[in-house]
């Protein structure tokens, strides 16, 4: 008999626990090779047995070493509850199971470092959004469209619009001229695939996004376009001709701005557009991590770094206020493309977003074509979960006070607002979107559940979320060959496109009812919610 | 659904012809009121067709509220014609005690300003008028504007005529154009502010249909001109947003359709304009309607248009016969007016048309 030591940990201390049924399992050993985080492994057990092989019963007991699969009992090694074990058993004869008791958060943080992880924060996954309901269905007097037979303009502006009375026009015999040049606007989808770099991603798995968008654009006349995410991406890309899919991100690190400006003259195309990153939704102000396990030979290249931890400061150097990052930044990517890309800007969504949006609204230089608001509940490849968990700022009210604030100014439309940050957290993203843009935003961007239709596991009930580790078991955020080849390109893409065309239909579905072919910015009369507090906040009808 | 028309003479005529047009379509509204705006007046207001005409319903207050101000603010009374309402209890009328259309000279510092500067007089005048009588609830003023008359009331269409006397032409009230609503009222409250047709600077308008983008316009047009208030009714969107096109950025009268529907982005990039069509889709998209509607509207020179809203579209047509033309709902109603016309030559107007009939009567039609 030993005696207890309680400090010990065990597999009842960690958050999942394996469940291995002996009877089933043949030792393959498929399961321990697929774990990518060694949270299991062959082990011998000594059991005892009692049989019987006579015509009547003359039970004995034997004793013997058997092999069976267990789980590893540290902290360094705990199931991740990825499912990969039971994906690949073909006896179905083990699967992750939740633990109730676990310890881990207390244990997790030994050695003195805070716990990291990837995803989403866990705390805060309420959803305002299902709260809210299309509630203002066209009947007797405004007949619905019909979502299969009516054409509908599925657009959204990115680029800055001017007031009416600012457009260069002139009246020449009864017809208007342009007589000067507009700031560059696109008309592009209303849902922009959202800045996940290569580095976070592997490069199979930010391939197959790239894919799925040329892919969109040319088979089926939908304009999605894709953020590059912060750190550049292939020199092919950038001089082919799909480079007008890509919305280049510029963030705090500026990684793989030299490459970029670099092959601006070879350029064949413009770029859909340039985004500044001041911040994002998940661990707003935590700035970017690459953790070095991530940082892969490609990543080196494309960047311009030695394989080190990649931070990006939480703050662009040298910008200490609004007014500085209109002037410097805009200006200089702005004049990079010669004032024919537009230039938006990505912000965590903050106490502080209005007066951030009113201050672009009101700048003299007219520049900024659009204000990206990240919401808490954006995805991550790697945090601190303190930054994950306790910090930043849902996207719903906020989109919607920005959108007010524009509104009380005469200036709505002025700065497109994207929002984002939990688009899609539950599969729909068409309701999501539309209910925002009801609400003011003139489009949103997922980055998540893009990943989730490659086949990530997280969620935001603590499965997985190892993205930080290197570790990704479906070859998703990791530059691990060997994962990454678990990722079939092809099959991804053509997940990411089925759903895409299936959200269009759905948007058709949402706009049918009220009647409207354009997209309802701010039509906030079509919505109704059973909750007082937000028809309140929001400013929409409460209905019960 | 409302029912609306105008009509469009050489030859005065007299109100009852507005009537006529309009009670054949009566199946199509339920008879909760009556409303015109008369323009290019003969009878009590000829004299005067250059001075402002001021057009309420109010209590003996509400009267009293509007002469104190208008004396305060230099306006000098010049014509007066005050209907003497047919009291008579059978009526289907909420009548007010009081109908005041009353000429009035401009403040004296006015005479010699530019039409610019009187047409915001006007509009200040007729705000604080209407601030004046909302508050204290004493009354209703609709327009205020030369050569302008607005009469608009709660009732069956029959009842208020009758009451006003529009039956008995006795060269009183006479005009060469009339915009003319018989409302059917789904929506909202009965309010007498929310019955077409609305009026601002000269511009008058009235619709029929639903803008579903009610909130939008709305939204943006409130911050554009301390004009465009009340929103009582979602056809108002449709008036301001003619006014801002027309009146405030100047642009041909082509462009509204534009602005209200316009063209699928697709249909832009084929268009040789399309560059400057695309930077109004993107400016103005806030003004963009939607939903079933049609609209007729009478600018400041006399011409009257009408169009549609892109794809449900409520039926509009115009006919005439050479010496008065008219658009209504339903083609009843110009049947009733004008029997004799040549029916083939009647226009009904498509989603991307618009109709504009001139002062010579010709009838211009041109594609979006
Ligand atoms: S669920 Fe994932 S982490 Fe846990 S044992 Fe299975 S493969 Fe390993
Ligand atoms: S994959 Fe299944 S059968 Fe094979 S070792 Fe693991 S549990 Fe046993
Ligand atoms: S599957 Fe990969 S991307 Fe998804 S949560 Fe796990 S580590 Fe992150």
């Amino acid at each position: 008999m030993e005696t207890i030591k309680t400090q010990d940990i065990t597999v009842n201390d960690l958050p999942w626990k394996i469940e291995c049924k002996p009877d089933r399992c043949t030792m393959c050993g498929s399961c321990v090779a697929a774990c990518t985080f060694q949270a299991i492994m062959p082990a011998v057990e000594r059991r005892s047995i009692t049989v019987s092989t006579g015509h009547r019963p003359e039970p004995s007991q034997k004793h013997s070493a058997v092999l069976t699969i267990k789980q590893r009992n540290n902290i360094e090694n705990a199931c991740t509850g990825c499912g990969m074990c039971e994906k690949i058993c073909p006896n179905q004869a083990i699967k992750p199971v939740r633990n109730p008791d676990s310890r881990f958060s207390l244990l997790a943080r030994k050695g003195g470092s805070p716990i990291k992880r990837g995803g989403r924060t866990s705390l805060n996954s309420g959803r305002t959004l299902d709260n809210i309901i299309v509630g203002r269905i066209s009947q007797m007097t405004d007949p619905a469209l019909d979502s299969e037979r009516h054409t509908f303009d599925i657009l959204a502006p990115f680029g800055r619009v001017l007031m009416p009375h600012e457009l260069p026009l002139s009246v020449v015999n009864g017809t208007l001229n342009l007589t000067a040049k507009l700031p560059p606007v696109n008309w592009i989808y209303p849902i922009i695939f959202s800045d996940m770099s290569i580095g976070a991603l592997s490069t199979r798995a930010w391939e197959a996004v790239a894919l799925a968008t040329a892919y969109l654009n040319e088979k089926h006349n939908m304009p999605v376009r894709m953020s590059s995410g912060e750190g550049g991406m292939p020199v092919k890309l950038l001089e082919s001709e799909q480079l007008k899919y890509m919305i280049l991100q510029i963030a705090s690190g500026h990684f793989g701005w030299n490459r970029i400006v670099k092959a601006i003259p070879k350029m064949k195309v413009d770029p859909a557009g340039v985004l500044i990153k001041i911040g994002q939704g998940a661990k707003p102000g935590d700035g970017g991590l690459l953790p070095a396990a991530k940082v892969a030979d490609h990543v080196q290249a494309i960047r311009g770094v030695p394989k080190a931890d990649l931070m990006s400061p939480p703050n662009h150097q040298g910008l200490y206020s609004i007014e500085e990052s209109v002037q410097k930044m805009f200006l200089s990517m702005n004049a990079a493309f010669k004032f024919r890309v537009p230039v938006a800007i990505k912000c965590a969504a903050s106490a502080t977003s209005v007066s951030v949006y009113n201050n672009l609204l009101r700048d003299p230089y007219r520049i900024c074509g659009g204000f990206f608001l990240d919401g808490i509940q954006g995805g991550t490849g790697a945090a601190n979960e303190i930054s994950l968990d306790h910090t930043g700022h849902p996207v719903v009210s906020k989109t919607r006070e920005c959108y007010l604030s524009a509104v009380k100014q005469g200036r709505q439309g002025q700065i497109p607002l994207w929002a984002g940050g939990g688009i899609g957290l539950t599969g729909n993203a068409a309701a999501d979107a539309f209910k925002v843009i009801c609400l003011g935003a003139n489009g949103v961007f997922l980055g998540k559940i893009l990943i989730q239709l490659l086949g990530c596991v997280g969620n935001e009930h603590g499965r997985c979320n190892a993205c930080n580790t290197g570790k990704c078991p479906a070859g998703i955020c990791t530059q691990d060959p060997r994962l990454v080849e678990r990722l079939d390109i092809d099959k991804g893409a053509q997940n990411i496109v089925e759903y895409m065309l299936a959200l269009d239909s759905e948007l058709r579905k949402l706009m049918a009812p009220i009647g409207n072919s354009s997209l309802p910015v701010g039509r906030s009369d079509a919505l109704v919610t059973t909750d007082q507090a937000i028809a309140e906040k929001l400013a929409i009808q409460y209905v019960c | 659904m409302c029912r609306i028309g105008a009509i469009k003479s050489k030859e005065f005529f007299h109100p009852s012809a507005a009537l006529h047009l309009m009670l054949p379509q009566q199946e199509g509204h339920d008879n909760s009121g009556f409303a015109m705006v008369m323009q290019d007046l003969a009878g009590v207001f000829s004299k005067h067709k250059d001075k402002p005409l001021l057009s309420l319903a109010c209590t003996q207050k509400g009267a009293k509220l509007v002469e104190d101000y208008m004396e305060a603010n230099d306006f000098r009374q010049l014509a007066e014609w005050i209907p003497r309402g047919v009291k008579n209890v059978k009526l289907d009328i909420k009548a007010m005690p009081y109908y005041i259309f009353r000429n009035y000279d401009y403040p004296e510092y006015y005479r010699d300003a530019s039409e610019e500067a009187k047409g915001e007089l006007l509009l200040d005048t007729r705000l604080a008028l209407r601030e004046l009588l909302e508050k204290q609830e004493q009354g209703y003023v609709y327009s205020f504007w030369p050569d302008v008359l607005t009469l608009k009331e709660i009732g069956d269409p029959w009842d208020i005529a009758t009451y006003f006397k529009l039956w008995d032409n006795n060269g009183d009230l006479m005009a060469k154009n009339v915009v003319v609503q018989c409302r059917q009222n789904t929506n909202y409250d009965i309010v007498r502010y929310a019955a077409h047709p609305f009026f601002l600077q000269g511009y008058t308008l009235c619709a029929n249909g639903e803008n579903t983008f009610y909130t939008k316009n709305k939204e943006y047009q409130k911050s554009l001109h301390r004009g465009y208030i009340g929103f009582e009714s979602d056809s108002q969107n449709f008036l301001y947003t003619l006014h801002y096109v027309l009146q405030e950025l100047k642009w041909p009268i082509k462009y509204y359709k534009h602005v209200i529907t316009p063209l699928p982005f697709n249909e832009l990039s084929l268009r040789s304009d399309g560059a400057e069509l695309r930077a109004i889709r993107q400016s103005l998209g806030s003004l963009e309607i939607n939903g079933p509607n049609t609209v007729i509207g009478m600018l400041p020179n006399g011409n009257i248009i009408t169009c549609c809203d892109s794809k449900k579209l409520r039926p509009v047509v115009v006919g005439g016969d050479g010496t008065m033309v008219a658009i209504a709902s339903e083609v009843c109603g110009l049947n009733a007016i004008l029997p004799h016309r040549n029916q083939e030559q009647d226009v009904y107007p498509n989603e991307r048309e618009v109709v504009i009939i001139n002062d010579a009567l010709e009838v211009e039609r041109w594609k979006q």
